[in-house]
């Protein structure tokens, strides 16, 4: 029951809160483009190292085939990615989604940044590589963002 | 998670979080946000399941038809880690007669290791070293655990990067040796416990600790939920 220790620990952590919570009114799903953002620091050229704290993000392209977890963490669980990347990158389920016409289509453009930031202001992701990122995903005209959270 | 959620959200994005930390996805408020208490490092819950994976999107786009937030909705299905009952997982033997333990160890694991990165195409090793310096760097932690001080052992790099790659290879070989994907945190437990990599890496641990290394560098030599004294230490 390991996660659940590092759940206490790191639940107490101090964390950035906006004064408002932002808010778009989405389009209909079946119409909307969508995009993964993970904090998994993955990266797509072989590169298995990410240091800890680089609030950086990288350029995930849809059919990146060389993908490699490199989070600096060792505090979770890394066999369930060895076996199936969709366990972080759910790519394939959205593709799905799309030919089922769920979704309307799946971004050609996908973000890593990687989670458990010492800095928990995070600053170098509000003020900066946060809006780099989304001025990739605006130029992809994505619609709609999932997280999924490593 | 949550702070990058609202920063996109800011950019004019509609986004949905899965959660893995509810506190944290308490703090920080994001605009909608799925908490699935799985393990940590699966926030898709099960691997190589469609069906699981599936409905936990499912459930997370349908906060899309909230009228307002934060949204913070409570997946129903919860998983727990395994680390309690670590893998039953026999190594096999090499011809390495003149190595340290450990070393002959991760060199009987060689082969396991190249067959999962054959099968699945991915690795986590190579932060600092490749998988077959493996033997090599457990050498060099092996003088640390007896005492060396870890500074003068001509370690190549960042010590918890190069801990990782050992783990991350201890972990990756399992996974050809077992019959079937483990849980989580199985394969870790095994490696920290069972393994003489990973009782050599904790004596290091223990060793830099007490002799005032700089937190990180101990600290995140070996998951913090496995730090204990060795069995047989």
């Amino acid at each position: 029951m390991s996660d659940k220790q590092v759940r206490t620990m790191l639940g107490k952590l101090e964390g950035f809160t906006f004064d408002e919570v932002p808010w778009v009114e989405p389009k209909p799903l079946s119409e909307s483009r969508v995009a993964i953002v993970t904090t998994a620091g993955l990266t797509i050229d072989g590169n298995a190292d990410w240091n800890a704290a680089d609030q950086g993000f990288r350029v995930v392209p849809k059919g990146s085939d060389n993908l490699t977890l490199a989070h600096y963490s060792p505090n979770f669980d890394r066999t369930g990615w060895i076996v199936d990347k969709n366990i972080v990158f759910p790519i394939d389920r959205l593709e799905e989604m799309a030919e089922e016409g769920i979704i309307g289509s799946v971004a050609e453009t996908h973000i890593s940044f990687m989670g458990a930031q010492p800095d928990h202001t995070l600053e170098t992701i509000r003020m900066d590589s946060g809006p780099a990122a989304a001025q990739a995903l605006r130029e992809d005209k994505v619609d709609i963002i999932l997280l999924t959270p490593v | 998670m949550g702070t990058l959620a609202s920063v996109l959200e800011q950019q004019g994005f509609a986004t949905v979080a899965l959660s893995c930390i509810r506190e944290q996805t308490e703090t920080t408020m994001p605009p909608r946000a799925l908490h699935c208490e799985f393990p940590l490092g699966r926030p898709l819950g099960k691997p190589n399941d469609v069906e699981f994976q599936r409905s936990v999107l499912d459930a997370a786009f349908e906060l899309l038809n909230e009228a307002s937030g934060p949204v913070l909705v409570d997946y129903p299905i919860e998983i727990p880690d395994d680390a309690d009952s670590p893998l039953s997982c026999t190594i096999p033997p090499s011809d390495t007669s003149d190595r340290n333990p450990a070393a002959a160890e991760a060199l009987g694991l060689l082969p396991a290791w190249r067959r999962t990165h054959e099968t699945y195409g991915r690795t986590t090793v190579g932060k600092v070293i490749t998988a077959e310096q493996v033997p090599d760097m457990l050498d060099l932690f092996t003088r640390v655990a007896e005492g060396e001080a870890w500074q003068e052992v001509g370690i190549p790099g960042d010590p918890t990067k190069i801990a990782a790659d050992i783990k991350n290879f201890y972990e990756e070989a399992s996974i050809s040796l077992m019959e079937s994907s483990p849980s989580a945190r199985r394969a870790e437990s095994w490696f920290v416990q069972q393994t003489q990599a990973g009782q050599t890496i904790q004596k290091a641990r223990i060793n830099m600790k007490e002799a005032g290394a700089n937190f990180y560098f101990w600290y995140y030599l070996l998951p913090m939920t496995q730090h204990h004294e060795p069995e047989n230490n």
